[in-house]
């Protein structure tokens, strides 16, 4: 897209009413067309606009709500009681509340990716200018922006085409958080759709900033073989100074890199990450590590690695500052988002800076130039190191057993652990000298210190936890591939129809934080099923880092046993939070590059493709920010089933299918128009998951779509019975559900199958071409 | 015995179970009822209590009270293994939306339940649901046979010992005339 501002300006004019003088008028852009594209019914939809798509998803996936809270207290007329059915003083029932949180959170994590991308924008068209072309792909893609032309109808071309796009996801951000005032919406389902309508916009923001960083920081474009970076941190190279950055903006870390290159310090010194920064860091740089997911940060601070932490946003601990004290490791803050009480130096010399906190004079400070930091934070590692020693807050083995001896077994710890985890009973063991309870622990902690802040001992339990799983620690390096950004058009050209026509059984997209019940290896164990399976796995954030932190048998990690290419098979994984957008994308384009579906402004259509036809699941087994929520909305709005473990539940609503019931599954023939039966495909658009066996089965059954042929049914099926008879130890309960004829049933299981269809009265149905969308009736070609 | 909500930060009910302070009066109240089920999650494979697993106490008075059970996440197979065959497996929250809808007939299609007993599900997300089950349906009745008190329920026990876990739920199976 080219555009350009249309400004008027009259100096003076004689007009009926009067002399007007000095009048100048932007009247917003005007579109010069170069995109052959025709534009779809929805460009730029406001809030209202693919309602009624929200509610026929909404009428199949009723929202099951579990208030985490009884009362509402958002403004002084409350606190209410809104319990079972009381209404609150501006007349808000208890669904209509939980709701409402719902879309907040969603409105909270669209604002933080969206503000992160426009941050990214500002920055790098000050750097490279707003004419700076983008590219994502090279000739490998043509479809550069598939979230944001679907959504928007603009394809952006330059870095400043990325600000109207912005514009219109702030403008929908204001809209959707105005909702969220007393006395605005008074419907449950309509904050429902407010919810996808912010998480589709979500997508849109994370995909701008994405393509920004992509296009311009020299990151790998749409590669499949992306280079391996070490993970973990015994990865950490300890005899040279270590520069942590914690959160997902990577402007300072690459202000740090470019110092440290050009001062020809780089191989002196460990530039790491924590959390999404990391990533981007390892697209950017390949002498970059990824420590770890976001709970990583106690541990790698108290274990005293760190010479220097430098802050950008998201995910940080806020009490960073406290513990990085306690290690005598000054503390650079590097976001206006996240100022941390420190004194603003940005436009101080970098020598005074440097001065006064490698004295500690300051422990911390704000600069909000991102090459400034880069040299203060350089110069400081270098010149801290030497003194600080690797100071670090753990205690000795020794101690550990005095220090247990302490404890009164009051439970506390265990009351205020989020996992629940029997911290009483290890600190009875190690007491007596045993530390495999503690050292157990160390894999499982979240690392979220909740269990010191109710000791009444002040035991500092997970610095106990970390000690005595030090050796577990020393042994994590391991191998993370590089982000690759988005899917390339060939590969969505090669797989497009085994997706959605036979023997690639479905996408898992397994993405979002660590909040895991019970550490990280659920990740690895469930993508390697999948991926010997021949799913396609794609992976982003600390989800990524958790599956690249175990080996097989054979000593390999997951990014060596498997490739990173989008086909059977493979181990995709696409970057940083801003990077789940290449997921949706990759969706989307299947409809449009493999379906030939325009895609400009065509939102519905492609969302009913995508619900109807592409078995793709998406799982956060970790979730628990507002972002990770925006997300998923993103998802549910497209049709495509969303996934969380356990501590997913306090999302406090679910998206839930009831597969008994015929009407739930009805769907039109496009050929015909006929009502079709086709069976709980998908069950669920929203669901919380117990344990990792549960799962797994239910993965396999999310990948069932209507218009499955037979052969793809027969396969899916034949997962997800073999599936469940490994992990729940049965056949599946529903299987006459999923049977169209007896082409669908696996050859292997045939007489299985026949039984349960005789005991369930089956009756065979026809294959349609399923739509939601009455519009859709005879006009899609056969 | 504590009737706090077990995990501490789990406050905010205007609404709070009463306390069943003798294993009698649970069982006397799933007596009372004529169409109770039991749900039981995954926890009850990682509890011990007294050498046994919680599974093997809840399979002793499942058998006893012939209250039908509904096996959530994967303990359907860890029933058979045991040689206890539940009445229905599925997921948690699929069994927490049916309960909540006054129009459902029930596993066996006869009719909803008016009891629903929960036990072994990670303490958060059972307390999320039965919440759910509290402001949604609110003429059901809940109850949870924990050690940890769950304050969104109607009848829950105390924060209790695994001891007086493993007690209370001998105590209650031996009240049942299966249990004899
Ligand atoms: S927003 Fe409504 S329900 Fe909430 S505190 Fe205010 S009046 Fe009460
Ligand atoms: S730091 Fe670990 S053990 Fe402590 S409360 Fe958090 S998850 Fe539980
Ligand atoms: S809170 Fe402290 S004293 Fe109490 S059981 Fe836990 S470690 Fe022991």
């Amino acid at each position: 897209m080219t555009s350009k501002n249309v400004h008027v300006k009259i100096d003076e004019m004689k007009t009926s009413s009067g002399l007007i003088k000095n009048l100048e008028l932007s009247i917003g852009k005007v579109i010069n067309e170069n995109y052959a594209e025709p534009m779809g019914p929805t460009p730029m939809p406001s809030m209202t606009t693919l309602r009624d798509w929200d509610m026929k998803l909404l009428n199949k996936y009723k929202p099951f709500y579990m208030p985490d809270c009884d009362s509402c207290c958002l403004c002084t007329f409350g606190k209410c009681d809104l319990t079972a059915g009381k209404r609150g003083a501006c007349g808000l029932d208890i669904a209509t509340q939980s709701s409402r949180i719902v879309m907040l959170a969603c409105a909270i994590g669209a604002a933080c990716h969206t503000a992160h991308s426009r941050h990214l924008v500002h920055h790098l068209i000050e750097k490279y200018g707003r004419r700076y072309p983008l590219d994502i792909g090279g000739l490998n893609i043509k479809v550069e922006a598939p979230v944001s032309r679907l959504v928007t109808g603009i394809k952006p071309e330059t870095l400043g085409d990325l600000e109207d796009i912005l514009t219109y996801a702030e403008e929908q951000i204001t809209q959707v958080l105005a909702v969220g005032h007393t006395g605005q919406e008074g419907s449950n389902l309509d904050f429902e759709s407010k919810a996808f309508h912010i998480g589709m916009v979500d997508h849109v923001g994370m995909e701008v900033g994405d393509i920004a960083q992509i296009s311009t920081l020299g990151y790998p474009k749409a590669e499949a073989d992306t280079p391996l970076v070490k993970l973990g941190i015994s990865s950490v190279d300890r005899t040279k100074p270590v520069i942590m950055c914690i959160g997902h903006n990577v402007v300072p870390s690459v202000g740090i890199i470019d110092y440290a290159k050009d001062t020809k310090v780089d191989e002196k010194i460990e530039v790491v990450g924590l959390c999404c920064t990391s990533h981007d860091m390892a697209r950017y740089y390949n002498r970059a590590r990824i420590v770890g997911p976001i709970s990583w940060e106690l541990r790698f601070i108290r274990a005293g690695l760190a010479d220097v932490v430098v802050l950008d946003e998201q995910c940080i601990r806020t009490d960073i500052y406290e513990e990085a004290a306690k290690v005598n490791a000054p503390v650079i803050a590097a976001s206006e988002k996240n100022c941390m009480g420190f004194k603003n130096r940005t436009d101080d010399p970098a020598d005074e800076i440097v001065s006064d906190l490698v004295s500690g004079k300051v422990q911390g400070v704000l600069i909000l130039d991102p090459e400034k930091v880069g040299e203060v934070a350089v110069r400081v590692a270098q010149l801290v190191a030497p003194t600080r020693k690797r100071k670090n807050v753990l205690p000795s083995i020794e101690e550990i057993t005095q220090i247990a001896k302490t404890c009164t077994q009051c439970k506390q710890c265990q009351r205020n652990c989020p996992q629940d985890y029997a911290i009483p009973a290890a600190m009875k063991a190690a007491a007596a000298g045993d530390l495999s309870l503690l050292t157990d622990l160390y894999e499982y902690c979240i690392g979220c210190g909740r269990c010191e802040e109710a000791c009444p001992q002040k035991i500092m339990i997970h610095s106990l936890i970390v000690k005595a799983g030090e050796k577990a620690m020393e042994c994590e390096d391991n191998l993370c591939r590089v982000g690759r950004g988005a899917v390339s058009d060939v590969e969505i050209r090669n797989v497009g129809s085994p997706i959605v026509l036979v023997e690639i059984p479905g996408i898992v997209a397994i993405v979002g934080c660590s909040n895991y019940p019970k550490g990280g290896k659920d990740v690895y164990d469930i993508a390697r099923e999948f991926a010997l399976r021949r799913y396609i796995v794609v992976l982003s954030g600390c989800s990524a880092m958790s599956a690249g932190s175990y080996r097989n048998s054979e000593g390999k990690t997951l990014y060596e046993e498997f490739s990173g290419e989008f086909t059977a098979g493979g181990v995709l994984n696409v970057g940083s939070c801003v990077a789940n957008s290449h997921i949706a994308g990759a969706a989307i384009k299947v409809a449009n590059i493999f379906a030939k579906r325009n895609l400009r402004g065509n939102y519905e259509e492609i969302a009913d493709y995508i619900h109807n036809r592409l078995g793709a699941v998406g799982l956060a087994w970790g979730a628990y920010s507002q972002k990770a929520a925006a997300i998923g909305a993103g998802f549910w709005r497209l049709g495509i089933p969303v996934l969380v473990g356990p501590h997913g539940s306090k999302y406090r609503r679910m998206l839930l299918g009831r597969k008994e019931d015929p009407q739930n599954w009805e769907v039109l023939d496009a050929r015909t128009g006929d009502k079709v039966n086709v069976g709980p495909a998908p069950e669920h658009l929203f669901n919380t998951i117990e344990t990792k066996e549960e799962c797994m089965v239910a993965i396999a059954k999310l990948c069932i779509r209507p218009n499955d042929t037979w052969k793809g049914r027969s396969i899916k099926l034949s997962h997800y019975v073999d599936l469940s008879k490994r992990y729940l130890g049965v056949m599946p309960n529903d299987l006459h559900l999923y049977v169209r004829t007896m082409a669908d049933v696996p050859m292997t299981m045939k007489d299985e199958f026949v039984k349960i269809l005789e005991a369930n009265n089956w009756k065979e149905t026809v294959i349609p071409d399923p739509t939601m969308l009455p519009r859709m009736v005879r006009k899609m070609k056969e | 015995m504590s009737c706090e909500p077990w995990q501490c930060a789990e406050i905010a009910t205007s609404k709070k179970a009463n306390p069943i302070q003798k294993p009698e009066i649970a069982v006397a109240m799933i007596k009372k009822a004529s169409r109770p089920i039991l749900v039981v999650g995954s926890n009850v494979t990682e509890r011990w209590m007294e050498g046994k697993q919680a599974i093997e106490y809840i399979i002793d008075l499942a058998n006893a009270s012939k209250v039908p059970v509904v096996a959530t996440a994967h303990m359907v197979g860890e029933f058979i293994k045991r040689g206890y065959q539940p009445a229905a497996f599925m997921n948690a929250f699929e069994i927490g939306q049916r309960v909540a809808d006054p129009a459902w007939q029930g596993l066996d299609g006869k009719g909803r339940p008016d009891l629903v007993i929960m036990v072994g599900m990670p303490y958060y997300m059972q307390a999320l649901i039965l919440a759910g089950l509290k402001h949604f349906a609110p003429d059901l009745r809940t109850m949870t046979l924990d050690n940890m008190f769950h304050a969104h329920a109607s009848w829950s026990f105390p924060n209790a010992s695994f001891e007086e876990w493993a007690t209370n739920l001998k105590v209650m199976t031996s009240k049942f005339e299966g249990g004899q």
